[in-house]
């Protein structure tokens, strides 16, 4: 932070953008642009804001962050206050996270006692910088920007029409900077070592490390930091060990429940957001759940659905009714009573569902489904003829391997 | 002015900097349906009928909210465009209450045209999501089961009524628009407007339906049936049988409310000429006698209510006048017996009324002398219609006939009662007389006029700057007894209307279908009474000969003992 502060504005977010550093949120946008564009925007107050949301099944990396170095968070979010001129920023931090908003809580007052927060911060007149924790209510769409905005304003967590973006229009109508943990830990970084080191940790086109969650049936599950350009098979079989109990490995839900499905074959996909892009999947916040032949790709997706349609905020009609009527044909899958006409059905509502929804949650929730199909397609037409394969399902008395 | 240029359907069309999509392919006759988009209330962009194709976009977008801009391609009417819609429709009609044959709103439902205009001819889905109970506690009935949920009403109540009596709850499947803790609306601060049963697109809001009462009235021999009707119903009931909104159909109204069996048919415009002698007495008294300034009207229910809720400083401002629609009661219940030899308990009184919350103000406590209620049912416009249509009347082919005396004769200021504006100007007149002791041939106070929010006018009566204000809507009311709060205005009487445009736009009154022609149909009403107060013989209240013979026979004095005992009520703090 010292060298920041010895550092000209537009200098410090250089070495940002030199670092190749995409949002470690999930929409990996190049987190070095959106401060410029935020630095360039000529109205004020200016606001901070963390999502520390972390909420979606398979996800559990900013809690490390949280726990274990809630200095590094902020730091970065001062850095970034310092850069914009910004006087107050919040960490939106899940309410689930009860132990850990103490954590950050305690971590805050430290800081501010040790004159790292506060008023004429490091003795810098003028550079003042208050930091609250925000506890969220438990709704998944609130790590959706402006449905956080929202909920830190006090109002429900539902999506405000974009544009304009926070980035313009924010918390209280002003300015605002809002990024993940994991991204903001990476400033620190990038400003002491320089944006180029940063960089060359990754690959051409993914700079820096990523925190990766490993979880589902791998031998040796956790949050695993790496650097971009490692193969997904060699993040499950070298770092996690492998498939646990020598089973096979069946498919990756990669970047959390709204990520995509995709089969073995598939897993020696370098871990980088273009290699990822081109194979038809996002990195998403990092997730890795890794499912073994043990499991049924209908049933594993009714799970997932229902985690959507209970956490939809209820805003539009494709995600609301949606994903409530995708675990409705799901159900009657998994039961052995759906016909060609509900997996078409399905099919169909899954694509409107993605081009319609009216934010980010919505319109990516059928897409375990829509990569799930392409992949699997022959298990769900199975479940329509009667049939599990992996016996899971409940097929009236049908079920087989 | 900045114009952007973009193609729609493969048509160019030029159109300024900040126009939606939606309204640029209006340009073109390009129809894009929409749900929940209601221009300037309500757009949250939620419910995506309206969704379109834009090349090079990824996905497709709402044409409700997103803006064009330069050199952009939209495609309305392509294969995943129907599509998505019809995905969309099917699961709105999924959850929603198809009992589309008894609805009120079948034939007058946005969703029903919807649905038939994009081909949805089966619904591919089995459950519904129970959204929570019938709501029967006040005059709006509220039905969870039949919302769509496109917010209208949540927005009309909060940003247009200010009064935010219901919301959304809940998330995913099981969000709703439900009250505080879900109790009745009657436990609520509703002040029973009705605006929410007009915006709402499907049959998920309506009134109470009292038209069971009314008929079994008519057809108890004990009873003696009387029926008044409001000035604003005779200029929006004829759009129920296809006349043009604003079309003055009060002979065919009277011929059949005669044919439905009514033995007295009135009009509220008489007791309208009434309230104005007691308020403009009021006024006069206040003026003269430092009574408490502003004096405010009280005609609309409504408002009355949202004031009791939320302005308990301005109480003591508020007329004691009973609205015309009580004061029809209390006379039709004391003086008409005498006049008409009927025992004064046989006497039902039945309004006709533009307004939902005239039900309220009906049933409230206070509302009754000697132990007779002033008024003992309340329909609607639309209740009437519904009346007239189920008694097999052919309406558009009666004759014309006229109201029965002695409470059935008017003046235009009574008529203009029926818009916003109309009680200021109609009591102006009067008052104007009456300070002046003259008869003053310049009646049209067309600074109150109109259908802006606010409006403001002073009025130089005998040497007099007499200042009045009339607040159209109560989110409008509000922001003016603001500014007498803050000591930023100051006047001598103000007007609110409930609803903006007054009793023409009501809750009561007939639906209007297409949204966009709403402004319109309004001014065609507005007209319509304008029309009738022209051609009107007398146009002061204090002229009404059967008013004036009323004071003269029974009433004595204005403001005097016996008007107050029948014509004034109070309030109560809520």
């Amino acid at each position: 932070m010292k060298k920041a502060m010895s550092m000209e504005h537009l200098d410090a977010i250089e070495e940002i953008k030199k670092a190749n550093l995409f949002g470690r949120g999930g929409a990996a946008y190049p987190t070095g642009i959106k401060w410029e564009q935020a630095y360039a925007i000529q109205k004020g107050p200016k606001y901070m804001v963390c999502n520390a949301d972390e909420g979606e099944p398979g996800t559990f990396k900013d809690k490390h962050i949280l726990s274990e170095d809630p200095f590094e968070l902020i730091e970065g979010m001062t850095i970034g206050a310092y850069i914009m001129g910004a006087k107050e920023g919040y960490i939106y931090i899940r309410g689930e996270y009860a132990a850990i908003q103490k954590i950050v809580k305690s971590a805050i007052e430290n800081a501010k006692k040790a004159g790292y927060l506060g008023k004429n911060i490091l003795g810098r007149e003028g550079f003042d910088f208050e930091l609250k924790v925000v506890s969220g209510a438990g709704a998944y769409v609130c790590g959706e920007n402006t449905a956080l905005v929202e909920s830190i304003e006090g109002k429900t967590g539902r999506p405000r029409q974009k544009p304009p973006y926070i980035k313009n229009c924010g918390l209280y109508q002003m300015p605002t900077i809002l990024n993940n943990v994991e991204t903001y830990s990476c400033i620190p970084w990038i400003i002491k070592d320089g944006g180029e080191k940063f960089s060359s940790m990754g690959t051409e086109f993914s700079g820096g490390t990523k925190l990766m969650c490993l979880s589902g049936n791998v031998n040796n599950r956790g949050v695993y930091e790496i650097p971009f350009g490692i193969t997904l098979r060699e993040l499950i079989y070298n770092l996690g060990g492998g498939i646990k109990d020598g089973r096979k490995l069946k498919f990756v839900h990669l970047g959390g429940s709204s990520g995509s499905c995709f089969p073995e074959s598939m897993i020696d996909t370098k871990i980088c957001y273009y290699d990822l892009k081109k194979a038809g999947f996002s990195l998403g916040s990092g997730a890795v759940l890794v499912v073994d032949d043990t499991h049924c790709v209908v049933d594993y997706l009714k799970t997932v659905m229902e985690f959507f349609e209970e956490e939809s905020c209820g805003k539009c009609t494709p995600c609301r009714e949606g994903n409530h009527r995708l675990v409705e044909i799901l159900d009657k899958m998994t039961e052995g009573t759906a016909t060609m006409d509900d997996f078409n059905k399905m099919k169909s509502l899954a694509q409107t569902m993605k081009t319609t929804s009216f934010c980010g949650l919505g319109q990516s929730a059928p897409m375990p489904l829509i990569t799930l199909v392409k992949y699997f397609e022959e298990e769900f037409l199975e479940h329509i003829n009667g049939k599990c394969r992996t016996g899971v399902c409940s097929m009236s008395g049908k079920a087989g391997k | 002015m900045d114009m952007i240029n973009l193609k729609i359907d493969g048509f160019d069309v030029s159109v300024p900097k900040n126009t939606t999509i939606l309204e640029a392919a209006k340009q073109l006759n390009i129809d894009i349906p929409t749900l929940c988009f209601m221009k300037g209330i309500n757009e949250p962009g939620s419910c995506r009928v309206c969704v379109v194709e834009v090349e090079g976009w990824r996905g497709l977008h709402p044409a409700c909210v997103t803006k064009v801009s330069e050199g952009i391609v939209v495609k309305t009417n392509t294969s995943t465009v129907r599509e998505a819609r019809k995905n969309i429709l099917e699961l709105i009609m999924a959850n929603h209450n198809r009992e589309c044959l008894s609805c009120p709103r079948n034939l007058k439902c946005e969703l029903q045209t919807l649905c038939n205009d994009n081909g949805i001819d089966a619904i591919p889905y089995e459950g519904k999501v129970d959204k929570g109970c019938l709501d029967t506690s006040g005059p709006i009935v509220r039905d969870p089961n039949k919302c769509v949920l496109c917010g209208r009403c949540v927005s009309v109540c909060s940003k247009m009524q200010d009064v935010s009596a219901i919301d959304f709850a809940f998330r995913g499947a099981h969000m709703t628009v439900t009250t505080a803790y879900e109790e009745g609306l009657a436990s609520q601060e509703c002040i029973n407007c009705g605006q929410c049963i007009k915006i709402c697109p499907v049959g998920a809001l309506q009134e109470r339906d009292d038209t069971a009462k009314v008929w079994k009235a008519l057809e108890n021999p004990d009873l003696h049936v009387v029926v008044q009707t409001a000035p604003a119903v005779r200029v929006a009931l004829g759009e129920e049988f296809g006349f043009a909104p604003g079309t003055n159909v009060e002979g065919k109204m009277v011929t059949a409310l005669r044919r439905l069996g009514f033995d007295k048919v009135f009009d509220t415009n008489f007791s309208a000429d009434l309230t104005i002698i007691e308020e403009g007495t009021e006024l006069i008294n206040r003026i003269q006698n430092g009574g408490k300034l502003p004096l405010i009207t009280s005609c609309s229910p409504g408002w009355i209510k949202y004031c009791e809720h939320n302005y308990h400083d301005f109480i003591e401002n508020l007329s004691s006048c009973k609205s015309p629609q009580q004061m029809f009661g209390a006379i039709a219940k004391s003086y008409y017996p005498v006049k008409a030899d009927v025992d004064p308990k046989s006497v039902f009184v039945v309004s006709v009324m533009p307004c939902t919350a005239k039900k309220y103000e009906a049933d409230r406590e206070e509302m009754s002398v000697d132990g007779l209620r002033d008024i003992d049912a309340v329909i609607t416009t639309r209740e009437l219609a519904k009346m007239i249509r189920q008694a097999g009347i052919k309406f558009a082919e009666l004759e014309d006939s006229k109201q029965d005396s002695i409470l059935g004769t008017y003046s235009g200021a009574g008529t203009i009662f029926g818009n916003t504006g109309g009680v200021m100007e109609a009591a102006l007149r009067t008052v104007a007389d009456k300070l002046t002791g003259k008869s003053l041939e310049c009646i049209e106070y067309t600074a109150v006029r109109g259908l802006d929010g606010i409006k403001e006018a002073t009025v130089n009566i005998a040497d007099m700057e007499i200042k009045v204000a009339v607040a159209n809507g109560t989110g409008n009311a509000s922001k003016l007894l603001d500014k007498i709060r803050a000591g930023e205005a100051n006047y001598h009487f103000i007007e609110v209307m409930a609803c903006e445009g007054g009793c023409i736009n009501g809750g009561g009154q007939p639906i209007i279908k297409d949204k966009s022609t709403t402004d319109a149909v309004k001014a065609a009403r507005v007209k319509g009474l304008y029309d009738i107060d022209v051609s009107c013989e007398k146009r002061k209240s204090h002229e009404n000969p059967e008013i004036q013979k009323l004071y003269a026979e029974y009433l004595g004095e204005a403001g005097g003992h016996k008007a107050h005992k029948l014509l004034h009520t109070h309030y109560t703090a809520r």
